[in-house]
């Protein structure tokens, strides 16, 4: 452990200290249920990216379905609408015995990979997805956990390594490190809305020499914490730079559905990889990670993700299938969710107008919701946060003064962290320290969900605020 | 790939190859879902394209999938996670009472009362409360800490979870965990991947699979010599076996392990399906307390369980818990960094879970169409076991032991000298390819015994028990009638 204090992510890994962080946002939560005296009423959590939790409703097409297959008597009654039922029906057929209740084989219910394949060939406007490379699972995190057990050998000297972006999501650094990969960061430009160079690639990699192997580079696109969307030429770069050095690309793709200003695009990874041509598209290993827990349906709860690979070796997949196979197949409401979330109503469909309704009224929110607090943070002094395109979470860079970070120090954590510690206390809002994530040498930042209801993100940004101003004038 | 390309591809290797990938992860095998289940599917597939067979359906009788074989899901649950999915049905007056109320309890422990919101990665606090009451009743009183459950993904997860923790040191030092022969393939396998050592104890076959503290000892000290002995690991009821561990058996192991210094995980997910008469489950947690304060003060303790057997069979949940005991605290924190990695259980399992350990009292509304189909289920697979085991054992080279409890039958099989050796000309341990022959010629799929484990020079089967009462009949009448058949064409 004593190695990764070095790294950016030394603190992340210190997992005692931000899982503290939560327990006393629950401790504080069970403090108000019984009655005692705080400066606020209510805990606002904004630590994860928890639609439902936030004040996000789940979609009413999506409920009904999972009903219906549930207590398939539901199907027989006229209380849901036709289409409905008729998915409902439909999806029990595919399961054995017709119950949801049952096993599915390891990759996931056939027909359900078979229409996501249909669905990432529509979205990609190209080549075509094989349903062979698609795998359901439980939750993206275990996909990329167990994707990288195949590369990843603890025991291997040097150890193996993994290019990872500086700040990045920190269960998967936790879950690397667990491993046993050698993380070895790139850094994300701050100033030019967490633009990812490639030269910033070369330069990590050339750090590895002597250290470790590296095998792979994990991107997150649309970012976490930082809602940076991808260019296509930076794409493209990326591509080549995997291409030339002979590395898998583990493109972590569990925001695309969250991209909030009309002038940006999601493309996946498998999409630029196709229209690049041969000999990139033949011959990048590239494995793509979508999940139910995040865009609009934001389904955390069910546990459900999905593994493509693409142009990975023939012969692995015995060897991936009996690894998958152990923990037998990904819960299957969740595989269900997945099948919704791929191929929900279409224009006709008695559920379709309600459906968009309410697609679009979380859009609306959450491009709102970034807008009002972009303004309410640049307003604050010594906040500073660059506009980004997408993603679920915003994360503002804050100029600590030299005592907070004093503070901070006397009492054995890092200043942000500190800093997230006093907003709780005082305001009750849980936001999570940028230590967390990994970030500059010397820099602070906080990350803040917007993946919330316009209510939630209102009161949260007005104690943010008068706690802010508090804060750093005591502390000036 | 396109055409043209594929032969100019050719020249440049694969990144990720079989010579650079993880070695351990190379040797994971996971029989349930292995290559037997897959010739069926392929076999499934070839009677869908209209290929003329001796049968018309495939029988998967290789995995404990209950409601796969058509058995009910219990209505109460399933009414009650229904209303959890869409609360609007709360106005729906075709529901009873009791299920609402408990909808209702089961959303308020939801984060924004929706199960689709993450939950704390250790479970629904107020769940993790039911499961340890649950616990406390079912050992007549033996207190149970809340802040000692862990909800789970299924028992598969939790198990996982804890051989990763314990699993340290390297080479004579590594970490060597004792597994019963027979065991179900997950253990192996999670070894496998962990570089975990694996040290075989045999079940005593001739004394209905029971464990034997001789053969504990000896397995321990061999294994002395080469790794570290940490973990010893018992499946009651028993799969593939289904025997039911007697009272003085568990008691005989948990000095065993205290003597040793061995940390024990009891996966007990089949507790509920115990048919024999005379049989009966213990836990290791209640006979633990009863040897007194030496023994449960001292003795390192995870025991496991699901919703996916028993009587409800909610398999696809992925629903399950497990209890820890007497554990370091350092480690307890460990373990909460490990379960943390994986965010938090399906937030569906664990109301079933609630479900299944607050099920309906007699005095509520529920309670008589619930104990009804909880007895009726019980009773069919009560009666299913016995019609197994009397049938094979009518049957000249098939003997099998009492199915006491879980959902399986492991009988053992004499195989002619021929037909073992016509098994190595086709590269297959003998079971396997009995069991090839069985599929090919009746459409019946089982697991050979070469997949769980067994002494050298036997062989046996797994076959569930699960099929509805009907299909079972037919089903051990082809396996009785292959199984002379294939005896006679090689002798």
């Amino acid at each position: 452990m004593s190695v990764l204090q070095n790294t950016p992510y030394g603190r992340s890994l210190k997992h005692l200290e931000y899982a503290a962080l939560g327990g006393r946002a629950y401790q504080i939560r069970k403090e108000l249920k019984q009655g005692l005296e705080k400066p606020f009423k209510t805990v606002i959590d904004v630590s994860s990216g928890n639609l439902h939790s936030a004040g996000i409703k789940p979609l009413t097409f999506v409920r009904q379905v999972f009903a219906a297959c549930l207590y398939p008597q539901l199907i027989k009654s006229n209380k849901l609408p036709a289409d409905v039922k008729q998915r409902a029906q439909a999806l029990l057929e595919e399961c054995a015995g017709g119950s949801v209740g049952s096993y599915t084989p390891t990759r996931g219910i056939p027909e359900v990979i078979h229409r996501i394949s249909q669905f990432i060939t529509w979205r990609d406007k190209g080549a075509a997805s094989n349903p062979e490379n698609i795998y359901l699972t439980p939750g993206s995190q275990w996909a990329l956990e167990n994707i990288l057990k195949i590369l990843v050998n603890r025991l291997a000297s040097p150890g193996t390594g993994i290019l990872t972006p500086v700040p990045c999501y920190s269960t998967s650094i936790l879950s690397m490190n667990l491993l046993g990969a050698i993380l070895v960061p790139y850094y994300l430009d701050e100033e030019n809305g967490w633009e990812l160079h490639v030269q910033e690639l070369h330069r990590a990699l050339a750090s590895a020499k002597g250290v470790c192997n590296p095998r792979a580079v994990y991107i997150i696109n649309p970012g976490n914490p930082v809602g940076q969307v991808q260019s296509k030429k930076s794409m493209q770069e990326v591509i080549q730079f995997v291409y030339e050095k002979r590395l898998i690309l583990l493109a972590d793709e569990v925001y695309q559905d969250s991209i909030y200003t009309g002038n940006s695009t999601f493309y996946s990874y498998r999409k630029v990889l196709s229209e690049m041509g041969p000999p990139f598209s033949d011959t990048v290993e590239l494995a793509s990670f979508h999940s139910v827990s995040k865009g609009f349906i934001g389904e955390c709860g069910l546990r459900c993700g999905y593994v493509e690979l693409v142009n990975l070796d023939p012969s692995l997949k015995d060897y991936i299938y009996k690894l998958f196979s152990k923990d037998s197949c990904a819960p299957v409401l969740g595989q269900i969710a997945m099948d919704l979330m791929t191929n929900p109503p279409q224009p006709g469909d008695p559920s379709y107008s309600l459906y968009e309704a309410e697609i679009r009224a979380i859009r609306d929110t959450v491009t709102d919701n970034v807008k009002r607090a972009s303004a309410v943070f640049n307003s604050l002094p010594c906040v500073s946060h660059h506009p980004v395109n997408g993603g679920a979470f915003l994360f503002p860079k804050i100029d600590l003064p030299t005592k907070a970070v004093q503070k901070a120090k006397e009492e054995n954590l890092e200043p942000d962290t500190f800093y997230c510690y006093r907003l709780l206390e005082e305001t009750g809002v849980y936001a999570c320290p940028g230590s967390e994530y990994g970030q500059a040498a010397g820099s602070h930042h906080i990350r803040v969900c917007t993946l919330i209801s316009r209510d939630v993100m209102e009161e949260l940004l007005t104690r943010l605020s008068s706690f802010h101003r508090r804060f750093m004038k005591n502390l000036s | 790939m396109s055409q043209q390309r594929e032969n100019a591809v050719s020249h440049r290797d694969k990144v990720l190859t079989l010579d650079n990938m993880n070695p351990f992860v190379k040797r994971v095998e996971y029989a349930v879902r292995g290559p037997i289940y897959l010739r069926a599917v392929e076999i499934e597939k070839e009677l869908k394209e209209g290929v003329k067979k001796p049968f018309t359906e495939v029988i998967k009788a290789n995995i404990g999938d209950a409601h796969a074989m058509g058995q009910q899901p219990i209505t109460f649950f399933r009414q009650v996670l229904a209303i959890c999915s869409y609360p609007e049905l709360l106005e729906d007056n075709s529901f009873p009472d009791d299920v609402k109320q408990r909808a209702k309890r089961i959303l308020n422990a939801c984060g924004g009362h929706s199960i689709g919101a993450y939950s704390a990665s250790l479970g629904i606090e107020c769940i993790r409360q039911d499961v340890a009451r649950y616990i406390e009743s079912r050992d007549g009183g033996i207190p149970s800490d809340p802040d000692n459950i862990f909800l789970s993904a299924g028992a598969s997860d939790a198990i996982v979870t804890v051989l990763k923790l314990l699993m340290y040191g390297e080479g004579r030092s590594r970490t060597g965990v004792m597994i019963p022969i027979p065991q179900y393939p997950l253990y192996s396998a999670a070894l496998s991947e962990l570089g975990g050592v694996q040290i075989q104890y045999y079940l005593n076959e001739d004394n209905c699979w029971a464990m034997d503290i001789t053969e504990l000892k000896r397995a321990l000290y061999a294994a002395r010599e080469h790794c570290n002995p940490r973990v010893l690991c018992i499946i009651n009821p028993g799969n593939p076996t289904g025997q039911v561990q007697t009272r003085q058996c568990i008691e005989d192991v948990i000095k065993f392990a205290k003597e040793e210094r061995l940390f024990l995980l009891a996966d007990e997910v089949y507790q509920g399906n115990i048919y024999s008469e005379g049989s009966e489950f213990h836990s290791f947690k209640k006979v633990l307390f009863e040897l007194g304060p030496e023994y449960s003060n001292t003795v390192e303790l995870a025991s496991f369980h699901s919703t996916s057997k028993c009587y409800m069979g909610e398999c696809g949940f992925r629903g399950g818990y497990m209890e820890v005991l007497n554990l370091d605290p350092g480690v307890k924190v460990q373990l909460q960094k490990l379960v943390s990695v994986r965010l938090c259980p399906p937030v569906p399992g664990q109301a079933l879970l609630e479900t299944v350990v607050n099920s309906p009292r007699p005095e509520e509304p529920s309670y008589p169409t619930f104990i009804k189909e909880k007895t009726a289920v019980l009773a069919a697979l009560a009666e299913k076991a016995r019609l197994t085991e009397q049938t094979f054992n009518t049957v000249p080279g098939i003997v099998c032991n009492p199915v006491q409890g879980a959902m399986y039958t492991f009988p053992r099989i004499t195989l002619p000298q021929k037909a073992i050796d016509k098994a190595k000309e086709s590269g297959h341990q003998p079971d396997m390819y009995y069991c090839l022959r069985l599929l090919d010629e009746e459409g019946i799929c089982l697991v050979p015994g070469s997949g769980f484990g067994q002494k050298e020079g036997t062989f046996h089967f797994r076959m569930t028990i699960l099929p509805p009462t009907e299909k079972l009949k037919l089903m051990l009448e082809r396996i009785s009638q292959f199984h002379q058949r294939f005896t006679q064409e090689f002798s």
